[in-house]
């Protein structure tokens, strides 16, 4: 059954590349784009390597979207003549405070803090985004392999030399079956890291160059979200709908979030929540959250009579600037939410994911083609990155994350309307919020138990119905890629002290508690994973540890 | 000795397929599409008779647009040695894409075609026939398992009554069943190696081939959903109710 | 008018019991219809095939190069049947007719139609596309129609008929380049999942691998196939290669026992083709009841073994 085991040295075939980076979302396809464009100005050559882990490039692409054109400007002043796929200009924002299932208020234009405001931003799927980036990377020049997986980093005496991707054809008990392809080493001058939120290197590279110690602790939140087919008549392209409170907090601080709904082009209307994973109850799961939330007039009357088309899920970073690490360490750098750019006050992570990569593409160029060996830490990109935009316009947004977290939806969100609206993000105070995500979560028996309802069906659905609508596989005889540090912690401390949470905040149902009292044990359903890395966040014992399975594993996202 | 394998682009087999609500067809744009997974089988078979020196070289083809030069770029990845590209934006009818791969397998003087079975977009599993037909050679569809020993291919045949074998004399035409073999996984240097190769850009015209008659594809709607029958109370009623649909 | 030949698939002497559906496909299209046996000695054949309703008559082509149905020998024959004034061949959706059917419509010069489903008219019919996942309604262009039909899609026609039986002569010649070496029945004591015409699947609520008995033993009383829901597979009750649904196979038995599943939207995927759905579950909520033929509300562990002694 196996050809050579794996403890024996395997035999790896090396390229080699002046920049590497690993995924193919919007800051590394942009930093990819913007390296190439540079060495063409310049009239020399800039080899450079993408890998993603996904089937295809937008495979493993969620996002709301809103999206603020500003750094696609930059990078193509003419992607409308290019076709760049922002067909729906945002027409009109709506912004609403649900008091309860069935109550809420609108709030008047007045009131919206003006981060939440969108003229002149466009509805889009970030999926199809990424698609067309990649077209334009690859008519530059960028070599993109989707369907492979940067496994480990190559660090060598202390500098990251690229890194390895993922092998393929290892069985379950970790045999090598008779496919058994090993993954090569693609090394580089330099390899830029743009995993995304919680990306599985960029968390090993945070902790081993020590880059976040005198930071905040990155804070994170689970988005969830449903692509719809509109009932007829409820279409309006366009329009931009936010909104806060029930199902979640509204007064208190424990369990916060905001959900979004979006009338995109193509009669689809995208819908989401995004719990902050800094929740309390660990009774709560943002799955059904969000299932009952679609069931409140102000959704419910967009969604009715529509039908679903497809379901995902996605953490994502929102620490924001008091939480951004070191961006550099000696042969590369994170960039975009693997680093922590997203603009939590504008709910957008895109145009400064791509800006980041585009300022860490700028730095890296100039110093390739002024003859750079590479391996050093670049203190060339935080160095552009403090005097651009995109430094400025995190630090204004600094304070929202953490008056929400302090103060609750409607308070906080009153702090956040007179910092923006009156302070422009300058408000002489910096609030902090210095609680790591997994340290959030109360007991379970100080909890509340959350009744939630059955799904109907037709408005709201069961996990199961919505993995199948995420078109996830996995190839089945491989590892569980989700590792448990020490098994015995699922049953024997997470289940009578939190009622083991990950039954509820993984959104798939990869986590399983079947059977009781002593016959109780932990199942890890990894076929079913969407490589959100809520578990890698959430866990109040940090025991799961997400790493990348074999290559093209995963969603299938289409229009996400 | 040379073997053509015909490659085509699909959507994806993960990809959950939408029929679009004006009934004018599913949904592929912005959806993953690869080579259909029989002609991976197809690909993966000709690499392995190559392997065992049975045959010399091996010539991927696709008929379609721009975007199927992933498709052969995946074909030489593989193992293929040249591909070929018949372009055009047309919709291929199997008739006029076995007209194009019978008029490459002359001009190329192979042995050999081995195309999947069916593509999983049209599943409509004549190309490979069709070919054989337009050629007057041995055809040996739904194969199983594949020897070759000279001028001579013993296939096994998956059939509704069983396994049924053939020897076929080359020139011939072997359509890939799903149990034929495993396709392997590509190597990332395989697939970077055929970025570098330089893919053959033909048309029908070029071919001598006139495109078949369409069959006009009126609309598309999704498969009638399943509705709730009835509810038994007892094993006895649901025995009855099985015996009153003659199943029992 | 339309004039339509159906070929004859047989064996041993049998008619194949998909024809009489072929024969319900003909009957709609309307017009007369015939049917072609291609044998050495079709007589018995033949006489099966007469009685079936709404058949004008039947050609024998006796040959003795027809001694096994190879398409190569076929197509020429079926061509030159059909430039006897036919609009229409039919086969049956066998691995028979879609072997034959297509090198035959290349000998005639014409597309041909796969997996026919439903009837609109002479030139117009619904057929699957994506795995069944869309339906699509075509319009064939001018020429003879050759098509395969979708054997589970039409019921059988009666057998009150009683055609004349003809026998007709075409040129026919074996050629030298394929030979019948032989024909195995796959041996295996239970059905072949894929291709079995009852299917018996266990879930989660099974428990445990040793409980699958329960299932397996069902299983070989009414001789059918065992899957096995993905829950199932990933609790690893049963291997992967008996899971049912998108994920796993794909199926349309005729009679499908969904026993202990819940009816995940993944698994019910995998079965929507079946022709009768029982479901069996101790939950009375359980999705899979809103597409079951029959359902039963029960602990499948009483009530399996007593179904199982009761069928």
């Amino acid at each position: 059954m196996s050809d050579s085991q794996p403890n024996q040295p395997i035999e790896r075939d090396v390229m080699e590349y002046d920049v590497v980076i690993v995924g193919g979302g919007p800051s590394g396809l942009a930093a990819a784009i913007r390296l190439k464009q540079k060495a063409a100005e310049a009239g020399k050559e800039i080899s450079v390597c993408l890998v993603e882990k996904g089937s295809e490039v937008g495979a493993h692409i969620l996002s709301g979207a809103v999206f603020e054109p500003r750094s696609l400007n930059e990078l193509f002043p003419n992607w409308k003549e290019l076709g760049a796929p922002l067909k729906t200009a945002v027409l009109r924002d709506e912004l609403h405070m649900l008091t309860s299932e069935t109550a809420g208020i609108k709030l008047p234009n007045l009131f919206v803090p003006k981060t939440m405001h969108n003229e002149g931003n466009y509805v889009i799927s970030l999926g199809n985004l990424c698609r067309w980036l990649e077209e334009q990377a690859v008519a530059a020049g960028v070599e993109i392999y989707p369907g492979f997986a940067a496994q480990e980093t190559i660090v060598e005496d202390g500098v990251v030399k690229g890194i390895q991707v993922g092998d393929m054809g290892i069985d379950r008990d970790g045999s090598h079956k008779p496919d058994f392809a090993p993954g090569i080493e693609l090394r580089a001058k330099y390899t830029l890291f743009a995993e995304g939120c919680r990306g599985h290197l960029g968390k090993r590279l945070l902790k081993q160059f020590k880059l976040d110690e005198d930071v905040d602790p990155q804070h994170y939140g689970i988005g969830i979200k449903e692509v719809w087919d509109a009932p007829a008549g409820k279409h309006r392209p366009g329009l931009v709908v936010h909104g806060a409170g029930w199902p979640l907090d509204v007064l208190g601080t424990g369990n916060t979030g905001g959900w979004f709904l979006y009338h995109a082009d193509n009669n689809q209307i995208l819908v989401g929540l995004i719990v902050d994973l800094s929740y309390s109850n660990p009774y709560l799961s943002p799955f059904d959250e969000f299932q009952r939330l679609k069931h409140h007039p102000v959704l419910k009357q967009y969604l009715e009579g529509g039908k679903r088309l497809s379901y995902g899920a996605r953490a994502i970073a929102k620490g924001g600037f008091n939480s951004l690490p070191k961006m550099v360490f000696p042969g590369g750098a994170l960039i975009g939410c693997d680093l922590g750019t997203m603009n939590f006050s504008k709910i957008k992570g895109s145009h400064t994911a791509m800006k980041s990569g585009m300022i860490a593409a700028d730095a890296y160029a100039d110093a390739l083609l002024g003859g750079n060996a590479g391996g050093d830490a670049l203190q060339a990109f935080p160095e552009v990155f403090k005097q651009s935009w995109l430094y400025d316009e995190l630090y204004r947004s600094r304070n929202f994350g953490p008056a929400i977290h302090k103060f609750g939806a409607l308070f906080g969100g009153a702090f956040n309307w007179i910092d923006q609206n009156i302070f422009g993000g300058k408000i002489p105070v910096t609030l902090h919020d210095t609680t790591p995500d997994y340290a959030t979560l109360k007991l379970a028996k100080d909890s509340t138990q959350i009744a939630y309802p059955k799904p109907d069906g037709k408005l709201s659905f069961d996990k199961a119905s919505s993995v199948f609508m995420s078109s996830t596989n996995h190839e089945e005889h491989q590892p569980v890629h989700l590792k448990l540090t020490d098994p015995s912690i699922p049953i024997a401390k997470n289940l009578p002290l939190y009622a083991e949470p990950a039954q509820r905040y993984c959104p798939v149902g990869v986590y399983e508690v079947l059977g009781e009292g002593a016959n109780a044990r932990f199942q890890i359903n990894a076929q079913n994973c969407v490589h959100c890395k809520t578990c890698d966040i959430k866990d109040p014992s940090q025991n799961i540890t997400w790493v990348a399975p074999e290559g093209s594993g995963g969603p299938n996202y289409a229009g996400m | 000795m040379k073997a053509i394998v015909s490659v085509k682009r699909a959507v994806d087999y993960n990809v959950r397929i939408q029929v679009k609500p004006d009934g004018s067809g599913v949904v592929t744009e912005g959806v993953k599409h690869s080579m259909n997974p029989f002609d991976e089988i197809a690909m993966e078979e000709a690499v392995r008779l190559k392997e065992k020196g049975k045959i010399t070289e091996i010539i991927a083809v696709t008929i379609g647009g721009a975007k199927n030069e992933e498709t052969l770029r995946t074909a030489l990845a593989f193992g293929a040695t040249r591909a070929i590209h018949v372009k055009d934006d047309g919709g291929i009818e199997p008739l006029t894409a076995a007209r194009a791969l019978a008029a490459i397998f002359k001009k190329e003087g192979a042995q050999l075609l081995i195309a999947g079975k069916q593509a999983i977009d049209d599943d409509a599993n004549q190309t490979g026939q069709m070919v054989a037909g337009l050629l007057d050679i041995a055809q040996a569809t739904f194969a199983g398992k594949v020897d070759i020993e000279g001028n001579k291919a013993t296939v096994v045949r998956e059939v509704d009554a069983g396994l049924e074998t053939l020897e076929v004399d080359l020139p011939a035409v072997i359509t890939a069943d799903l149990r034929l073999n495993e396709p392997r996984y590509l190597k990332l240097p395989d697939i970077m190696k055929a970025k570098r190769i330089a893919i053959e850009a033909t048309t029908l015209a070029e071919l001598g081939v006139t495109a078949a008659p369409p069959v006009k594809t009126l609309k598309t709607t999704p498969p009638p959903s399943r509705s709730k029958g009835v509810m038994v109370k007892t094993v006895d009623e649901l025995v009855a109710a099985l015996k009153a649909k003659g199943l029992a | 008018m339309s004039k339509i030949l159906v070929i004859a698939e047989h064996a041993d002497g049998k008619l194949n019991a998909g024809v009489a559906k072929v024969l319900a496909a003909a009957t709609q299209i309307g017009g007369e219809v015939d049917i072609a046996v291609f044998a050495v000695d079709g007589a018995a054949v033949a006489a099966q095939a007469a009685k079936l309703a709404g058949v004008a008559k039947v050609l024998t082509i006796n040959n003795a190069v027809n001694d096994h149905p190879l398409a190569a020998t076929l197509a020429p024959q079926i061509a030159e049947l059909a430039g006897k004034g036919y609009t229409h061949v039919l086969f049956p959706g066998t691995t028979f007719g879609k072997d034959v059917a297509p090198r035959t419509a290349a000998k005639l010069g014409v597309p041909q139609i796969s997996d026919v489903m439903a009837v609109h008219s002479a030139t117009s019919f619904d057929r699957p596309v994506y795995a069944g996942n869309a339906i699509v309604t075509v319009e064939a262009p001018a020429g003879t129609l050759v098509a395969t039909v979708r054997l589970a899609s039409f019921n059988a026609v009666a057998e009150t008929g009683s055609a004349a039986v003809e026998a007709a002569t075409v040129a026919g010649a074996a050629p030298a380049h394929t030979r019948f070496v032989k024909l195995e029945a796959q041996k295996s004591a239970r059905p072949d999942l894929q291709s079995a015409a009852k299917v018996v699947s266990g879930g989660r609520a099974l428990g445990s691998s040793e409980n699958f008995k329960v299932i397996f033993d069902f299983a070989d009383k009414i001789g059918a196939g065992v899957g096995a829901s993905r829950a199932a597979v990933d609790s690893g009750y049963v291997p992967n290669d008996m899971q049912v649904g998108q994920t796993g196979k794909i199926i349309a038995p005729s009679l499908y026992f969904a026993i202990g599943i819940s009816g995940a939207i993944q698994h019910l995927a995998g079965i929507k083709d079946a022709k009768v759905i029982v479901a069996i579950n101790k939950d009375a909520d359980a999705p899979i009841f809103e597409v079951a033929d029959i359902g039963l509300v029960g602990d499948l562990f009483t009530v399996v073994p007593e179904l199982q002694s009761k069928m």
